[in-house]
């Protein structure tokens, strides 16, 4: 494996955080059961769970590696996975697998499994909210899920997608004391019917707090003991130094770059050992919001852009340091990666609407190519403003084939949050997170709940409602495919079919997040996001400013080509009839050469820049926005749409048989809004012409993966023509735009041998990850993603 | 005549920026070398690759204007008789057959051409008109694209061998921004061996797009022993230097045999299985001859 990092400091942590296995770490599990048997009922639910946080901060085992300089650890040591049997509890047998599972493995030891078995599993047992959520569900619920028409986020981990705002960077937590003292004076137990809840709320809140400054305080002590002993001068300066650091943070504002940083990462191990949100949480914009600690320094001399480069590959490192909790089953499925999500956004606009980019953007480029990890997820956003040498920097990075940075637009994302009813000042100060959801930082809770698989419920129309693949009624009795006389009368039973399983879904998450309201608040994350306090509410029952859920559409390249290829095929060229076409897919297309090759080959396909397909695209992304966007969620706020797969798409796809647009069964449907694989013949400037037709300003999110092999891309034209494409895409409102520069050539050889390519990353879809720890499916789905070679 | 083998877009090598390139069907032409074969000849055709042949006759059963029949197992086209109609491509199970040629009124294409015009406007790209040999299509008809497309603010560059009447390139001169211009060898003799025509109105046209102050890159095919030597390079250079042109850039384009494969399809033997590129040292050596006779903008490739 190659060393990289910018000194041997960097190298060696570096080495340690990608070499060490990840582990399960059960402390934290027992001390949070430890708290709930002792006070469950005897106090509110927000406390207990800061109690059973701040518990954990003032007992857990503390780290603080060789060399380190921004420290702190969610688990006792880099790669441990605390677990939240709250959320849920893992059988003995859920604990064998994950340890002996080939990918995305999380090693236990046979005293984990006694522990488990002995102390966590007879308490939480039943009451985990897995249990709840899957005991509350209908049972057309159940069986959508089991047969995957849809994912449930929160099935195990909690709300998330969230992102810091300002206040991470610039408010210590004995000001957030002061906050929630001042709110708590103002309660109005007279006239206010909610006045009790928001004071133990409030009260939760201050424990949480109270928490991460414990942490602070052991670690402080810890450093100066080490100092103590160190017999190296240099390192012994370094502690000191970290000790006096955290006599200023977590306590209150930063006064340096450094400690501005330490504050962040204590920020972000409070939110993630709270609860497990999804997509942990981001530093949002770390280059605005750093800047002017960056600049003071340097104008005060105790740093320059080689010690600020230093320190931000020491949070890099922290960042990989914590792989994702566990998953397993379904959830595991749609999202198979260790990567928790964390993204980091360059560049962008300043609140009020300037150039974003500064030193520090450079820095973070810099650091982003030196260290060359899969977290944090490094993206940089894309104004108009932005100048053309921090893009063409930005392109010579992603040219180097491992998918990061990602490109975002700037002015979509905004105009995306003011069509969600944001101000213009806080659309500016957000941009994604998580993926490419768009949010608020800072003030908003806006939650993935999950991806509903578009073609599938198109197929389900073709059939009656009956799924062929898992051979059950699941949808409504509209007729079958031969009933339908026109495209039209086909198109209101997909419709109809559509809508019904939007309504079970919806169902359900009303249902998940009022348990997680009432049952699994999170008082950290509600501490540092904007409104919490004022509102005494929690971030899962409503607290933030904006509050909003996301369904995730998957596959609308496959569901267009099908219908694309019936309409011309079947309605327009009359080449083949409905039932010889349903024929030839319930036999896999074998022996149906002809009509495989008239819809696999010969009908008009999304991604070419052909408006025959392009404008079924847009029918059935308004169809999947109208029936979906703008409905209440149970938190006062609406739902949007992200078109986004993480890995749902092989999951999705591996749940039907074959398709009307000749893709064979189980094969993977098409990811994010990219076309159906190999259906794009005419190049990136046709497939982003094509995307570019989907309202983006309209979603909250969408993603388009574009490969291309290195020749292309070659030279100073090459990056000329990579920023050419993302500006134009961006100046036709595109969402987001990845690369993978990579031949194919030299992915399969990856895949024959893996071991001498442990260090191939790949662009997935809202993230990269190693080509190694991919299964054969999603590696030959990233081998055969359409390779644009001119 | 004027039919279209491809339209290729995002094109990054026949002129700046991205474009957007079209082959017109058809050149005088008969390059040794040539690796778009399915371009040489006027007429429309249909490719076939007899090779996966399951001498299924869905082709023949389907043809519009019965022009196909099975011998030896194998579908042979009687030309006369096919109407073009595109069934025996979709038809055809293994997806075999492929019809080479397509037709655009000058609206049509020009409205296909204007949908990457985001895309040429950021990168300082436009359309590239090829072939083949767009310069010996219908002179009208090429006016006529060439002038809609100015209108539309689309950089038009001119891809051409320069073997046509002088009077196609002066109806167009004033609307297109480049010319590509293919000096492919200086000594006639030469030149009439492996390209099959003598080069003098090739030269002269080329002097007199110069004097009228057009735009041209000099691209010259780099083949071992043929162009490739310093004799023609000299050549080339004194005979750029004794008419006063001023490329704005010189692509030395190494030989490569990619479209070697496509000649069997069209029913063709290539016959360029002995060439070779020069080597990467021997292609230095021909840039550094350029630039010290003051052709500073020379490059590999273009």
């Amino acid at each position: 494996m190659e060393k990289r990092g910018m000194n041997e400091r960097i190298q060696k942590l570096r080495e340690i955080s990608v070499t060490t296995p990840v582990h399960i770490d059960l402390e934290r599990a027992r001390i949070e059961t430890e708290v709930y048997k002792q006070w469950e009922g005897k106090v509110s639910i927000p406390v207990l769970r800061s109690m059973s946080l701040k518990e954990y901060f003032s007992r857990k085992t503390l780290y603080l590696g060789d060399g380190e300089l921004i420290i702190g650890e969610k688990g006792c040591d880099p790669q441990a996975s605390p677990t939240f049997p709250e959320i849920c509890c893992h059988s003995v047998e859920d604990m064998v697998i994950m340890s002996e599972r080939e990918l995305v493995s999380f090693h236990t030891t046979e005293e984990d499994r006694r522990i488990q078995a002995e102390e966590i599993i007879p308490f939480w047992e039943g009451k985990a909210t897995r249990d709840k959520v899957l005991a509350s569900m209908t049972p057309e619920w159940k069986k959508c899920y089991g047969a995957g028409i849809f994912t449930e986020f929160m099935e195990q981990r909690g709300p998330g997608h969230t992102c810091g705002g300002e206040q991470v960077f610039t408010t210590g937590y004995l000001d957030y004391k002061d906050q929630i003292k001042e709110a708590m004076d103002k309660l109005d137990f007279m006239n206010d019917p909610e006045a009790f809840d928001k004071m133990e709320e409030l009260k939760a809140m201050d424990i949480a707090c109270d928490a991460v400054i414990i942490l602070g305080e052991r670690y402080h002590a810890l450093a100066l003991e080490m100092a103590e002993k160190e017999t190296c001068e240099q390192r012994k300066a370094e502690l000191l130094q970290i000790a006096a650091n955290l006599e200023v943070v977590p306590k209150h504002k930063p006064q340096t770059f450094w400690q501005a940083l330490q504050l962040y990462w204590f920020t972000h191990l409070g939110v993630t050992t709270d609860l497990n949100p999804w997509d942990a949480f981001s530093p949002g914009r770390l280059d605005q919001h750093t800047i002017g600690y960056y600049r003071a320094d340097v104008e005060a001399g105790i740093l320059d852009e080689e010690k600020a480069l230093e320190l931000l590959e020491c949070l890099w490192v922290k960042f990989y340091n914590q792989p994702a909790p566990v998953k397993v089953g379904v959830t595991l499925k749609e999202s198979s990666t260790y990567t928790d999500f964390a993204n980091i956004n360059t560049g962008g606009v300043t609140p009020d609407g300037k150039d974003g980019v500064n030193e520090v953007s450079y820095l973070i480029l810099d650091c982003m190519d030196e260290m060359k990890l899969v977290q944090p997820n490094s993206n940089v956003t894309i104004s108009r403003k932005t100048p053309q040498k921090f893009l063409k920097r930005a392109c010579e990075i992603s040219r180097k084939g491992w998918g990061q940075p990602a490109f975002y637009n700037t002015e979509a994302q905004i105009m995306e949050l003011i069509n969600a009813g944001k101000s213009l000042e806080d659309a500016r100060r957000g941009g994604s997170s998580g993926c490419v959801e768009t949010g608020a930082w800072g003030s908003e809770a806006y939650i993935l709940t999950g991806y509903l698989n578009i073609p599938k419920i198109f197929q389900l129309t073709l059939y009656n409602g009956y799924d062929t693949y898992s051979q059950q009624q699941l949808g409504l009795e509209l007729g079958y495919a031969w009933d339908f006389e026109t495209y039209d009368e086909l198109w209101n039973a997909f419709k109809k079919q559509l809508e019904y399983f939007v309504n079970i879904k919806i169902r359900g998450n009303n249902v998940i997040e009022r348990i997680f309201a009432e049952y699994m608040p999170t008082p950290f994350l509600s501490v540092v996001t904007n409104d919490c306090i004022q509102k005494g509410k929690d971030y899962n029952a409503g607290g933030a400013r904006y509050n909003t859920q996301f369904i995730q559409g998957v596959g609308i390249g496959t569901v267009t080509d099908c219908l694309a290829a019936i309409k011309y095929n079947v309605f327009d060229k009359q080449n083949f009839t409905m039932k010889e076409l349903i024929e030839a897919m319930d036999h896999n297309f074998e022996g149906y050469d002809a009509i495989f090759r008239m819809v696999h080959d010969n009908s008009p396909k999304y991604g070419n820049d052909d408006d025959y397909a392009d404008d079924l695209m847009k029918d059935v992304f308004n169809l999947y926005h109208d029936t979906i966007v703008g409905r209440p969620n149970m938190k006062g706020g609406k739902y949007g749409i992200d078109m986004l797969p993480t890995t749902c798409h092989v999951y999705f796809g591996d749940v039907i048989l074959a398709t009307a647009n000749g893709r064979k069964a189980n094969v993977p449907v098409s990811e994010g809004i990219s076309p159906e694989k190999s259906a794009d013949t005419n190049g990136p400037t046709a497939v982003i012409k094509s995307c570019a037709k989907m309202d983006h300003l309209a979603t909250s999110g969408t993603l388009l993966n574009q490969k291309f092999t290195p020749n292309v891309v070659a030279g100073e034209e090459g990056l000329d023509h990579m920023a050419s494409l993302v500006r134009s895409y961006f100046a036709m409102d595109g969402h987001h735009i990845q690369f993978n520069v990579i031949d194919k050539q030299t992915l399969i050889d990856a895949q024959n041998n893996p071991e001498d390519y442990k260090d191939l990353i790949v662009r997935v879809a809202g993230y990269s990850d190693f080509f190694r720890n991919l299964d054969k499916p999603l590696q030959d789905e990233i081998i055969n993603r359409t390779e644009q070679s001119f | 005549m004027n039919h279209i083998t491809n339209i290729q877009k995002f094109s990054i090598h026949d002129g700046d920026g991205i474009r957007t390139t079209v082959f017109f069907k058809g050149c005088p032409l008969k390059c040794v070398w040539c690796h778009n074969p399915e371009t040489q000849r006027y007429e429309r055709e249909v490719q076939f690759d007899a090779a996966g042949c399951q001498s299924c006759g869905s082709c023949v059963n389907i043809c519009t204007g019965h022009a196909l029949h099975l011998e030896n197992g194998v579908p042979e086209r009687d030309k006369d008789m096919c109407v073009y109609c595109e069934k025996c491509t979709v038809y055809c199970p293994k997806g075999l057959r492929e019809i080479v040629g397509k037709d655009y009124t000058a609206a049509e294409l020009v409205k296909e051409l204007k949908k990457d015009l985001m895309f040429y406007e950021d990168s300082g790209g436009g359309v590239t008109l090829s072939g083949g040999e767009v310069m010996t299509m219908d002179k009208d008809y090429i006016t006529d694209i060439v002038r809609r497309l100015h209108k539309e603010g689309i950089d038009v560059t001119i891809d051409t061998c320069g073997f046509a009447p002088y009077e196609n390139f002066e109806a167009i001169l004033p609307y297109v921004h480049t010319f590509l211009y293919d000096v492919k060898a200086i000594d006639p003799r030469l030149h009439e061996e492996y390209v099959g025509v003598d080069n003098a109105l090739i030269l002269d046209n080329l002097v007199k797009l110069a004097r009228n102050g057009a735009r041209i890159y000099i691209r010259i095919p780099m083949i071992r022993g043929v162009s490739a030597t310093e004799e023609n390079i000299r050549a080339t250079i004194e005979f750029l230097h004794e008419n006063g042109i001023a490329p704005a850039q010189v692509n030395l384009l190494p030989y490569h045999n990619t479209g070697s494969h496509k000649y069997a399809k069209v029913g063709m033997i290539y016959q360029g299985e002995e060439l070779e590129a020069p080597d990467d040292e021997e292609m230095n050596a021909y840039v550094q001859m350029f630039k010290d006779a003051g052709f500073t903008n020379t490059r590999i490739g273009g």
